[in-house]
């Protein structure tokens, strides 16, 4: 596979009660996004363990994503307070691991916000483009 | 509160703490102090003669604020129940000095026990509802308005007991002097409320009782009345009819919210800024009632912990749904009613109560609860029983084995979020049906799909 014809992979885990019916909305409204991602439903993001993001890159994801619902719109209360403190820490720690950055996304996508999950998706497959696959990396 | 004294179904704790409750809906187990009374319940028929007879007289400073005195055995106010007095051992002349036992003495039933201790009691409820009520706010805390310095300031409580016939001044409102009656009064709005300094709410049922206290205080008094508000808030059944009829009866409504109170020649000058007028006014009057707003008891925050319910930004208890479920919290068969879930008045709280009785009934009335069924359940072997889940978990709905030394789920509680899944460093919590196999499973096959996809 040539870099030209490159398409980044990407895997998305979306909480249940906002960003997977944020992304439904989207295509609801016929807004148009990139194909290259791929959606893992869970309950709440808080269930996403920084294990299972790494394990996904190591599966050979370009890039891995996790929506989870604003601050304060959390279905289980407090499940998303966990994911806003464990990610950040998961994003800066990833450049340890050899894994760039910004191949790693958290944002919280509400459902009423179809639009921005289709702009999410389309600047991370932009981002990622710009970078070299991840199996090249894996194998080299 | 007489039915619910009589009520056969009704146990009455007065006087009584929470201390611990454990358990899920159906099956709490509730641990209460009774405190000491010093008195029999069973023997005492509520005579009042001990009370009659106590030599010792303190200032009532909890229903009577500090404006009239009670007896070192008294109940808080005339119509409480039970009518079982209690001894107030800090003033008690037996407890201070070791003699008196007057009420002892003229007891007719021989209620009184000075030795009575605190009791534990522990019963086993399947459903709470949590109806703590607020504090008031403390006038003193907003210096400017010299409450607490100057004596002709008063919170709206204080009116309200002189306003009362059985009050400490027998209905009769006057200056702290006692004998003056005031010729004007100025009514000052949002003390403490809707202020960024102290509580950035609306308090919501101080407008109604000063507009109720202007039209008590200029009967009584005839003076002229002046009441400063932000914005007048009469939403609610009559309540703008009443506040019209406030207007007919000549009390001076004035825009805006005094900045500061002062003693000068000898009246108190309110200085405030007319917003209809445009301009710097000052009202010099004889008396100042402060409305004081409502706010969280001080404890809420540990009550909330106790009954494994959360505190909103003010600190009043958190609803599930504000518009949708007002009256359940995120704890399954525990749910709150009244002012401790936020301010309001009394038909909403009377409404309000009888939901949250509603809501309790209909659980005993299923005789069952419908649990989730993705719960997330402990593997013991794994679990090296640090804890982190049970503090992750936004439903108390883990608890710890001090015996084995595990996490344990409570399944009749688990929302199945996951939270404590994708906390758990030794992966020994799983989350049915989102297990890391599955999910891995699932990744796994989406990103074979996107190599097809990508190759064609």
């Amino acid at each position: 596979m040539t870099s030209e014809t490159y398409e980044p992979k990407i895997i998305g885990f979306l909480c249940n009660w906002c960003s997977y019916a944020g992304a439904d909305l989207a295509g609801a409204s016929r807004l148009k996004y990139p194909p290259n991602l791929k959606i893992i439903r869970v309950p709440c993001s808080g269930r996403v363990s920084p294990e299972l993001v790494i394990r996904t890159f190591q599966e050979g994801a370009d890039g891995v994503m996790v929506l989870g619902c604003h601050i304060g719109d959390c279905h289980y209360s407090t499940g998303n307070h966990r994911t806003a403190r464990r990610m950040p820490v998961l994003k800066a720690l990833l450049a340890f691991t050899g894994i760039e950055p910004e191949r790693f996304l958290f944002k919280w996508v509400a459902a009423s916000e179809g639009g921005l999950f289709a702009e999410t998706v389309q600047e991370f497959t932009e981002t990622l483009r710009r970078l070299p696959p991840m199996q090249e990396a894996l194998e080299g | 509160m007489m039915d619910a004294g009589r009520h056969p179904n009704i146990t009455l704790l007065t006087y009584s703490e929470v201390e611990e409750v454990s358990g899920y809906v159906g099956n709490f187990t509730v641990r209460i102090r009774k405190r000491a009374r010093s008195v029999d319940e069973e023997k005492c028929t509520g005579c009042g003669t001990c009370e009659e007879k106590c030599p010792r007289r303190v200032v009532d400073e909890v229903f009577n604020v500090g404006l009239g005195k009670r007896k070192a055995i008294y109940r808080p106010f005339a119509q409480a129940v039970p009518a079982i007095p209690v001894i107030d051992r800090e003033h008690c002349l037996y407890f201070m000095k070791g003699r008196c036992k007057l009420c002892e003495k003229f007891c007719p039933t021989g209620a009184i026990d000075f030795d009575q201790e605190d009791t534990i009691l522990e019963v086993e409820v399947g459903n709470i509802i949590v109806a703590t009520g607020y504090d008031v706010f403390d006038a003193r805390r907003i210096s400017q308005y010299g409450y607490g310095r100057y004596p002709d300031v008063f919170t709206s409580l204080e009116v309200e007991r002189m306003l009362s016939g059985s009050g400490p001044t027998s209905g009769r409102v006057v200056l702290r002097d006692g004998e003056t009656e005031p010729e004007s009064i100025a009514i000052i709005h949002c003390v403490g409320s809707r202020d960024e300094n102290y509580h950035p709410y609306c308090s919501k049922v101080c407008c109604m009782y000063s507009l109720k206290l202007a039209h008590l205080v200029h009967g009584k008094t005839g003076a002229r009345v002046y009441e400063f508000y932000i914005d007048m808030r009469t939403g609610g059944k009559a309540y703008e009819e009443f506040y019209k009829r406030l207007q007919r009866e000549k009390t001076i409504f004035i825009n805006g919210r005094p900045s500061e109170i002062l003693a000068e020649d000898g009246k108190l000058a309110i200085y405030v800024e007319d917003r209809s007028l445009g301009r710097q006014i000052r009202v010099p009057v004889d008396m100042a009632i402060l409305s004081v707003g409502l706010e969280p008891r001080h404890d809420a925050q540990e009550v909330a912990r106790l009954f494994g319910i959360s505190c909103d930004a003010d600190g009043w208890f958190k609803e599930k749904h504000p518009k949708l479920d007002p009256v359940a919290t995120l704890t399954d068969g525990v749910f709150i009613a009244g002012c401790a879930q936020g301010p309001r008045d009394i038909p909403d709280s009377v409404a309000q109560g009888a939901a949250a009785a509603a809501r309790v009934l209909s659980f005993i009335r299923q005789g069952e609860v419908e649990a989730e069924a993705a719960t997330a359940v402990v593997d013991e072997m794994m679990c090296v029983g640090c804890g982190q889940c049970v503090q992750t978990c936004p439903y108390t709905a883990i608890e710890f084995l001090d015996d084995r030394k595990v996490a344990h789920v409570v399944e009749a509680l688990c929302k199945g979020c996951g939270t404590c899944t994708g906390t758990c460093p030794s992966k020994a919590v799983t989350l049915r049906h989102f297990t890391d196999r599955q999910l891995i499973a699932e990744m796994r096959g989406a990103m074979s799909a996107m190599v097809e996809m990508v190759a064609v």
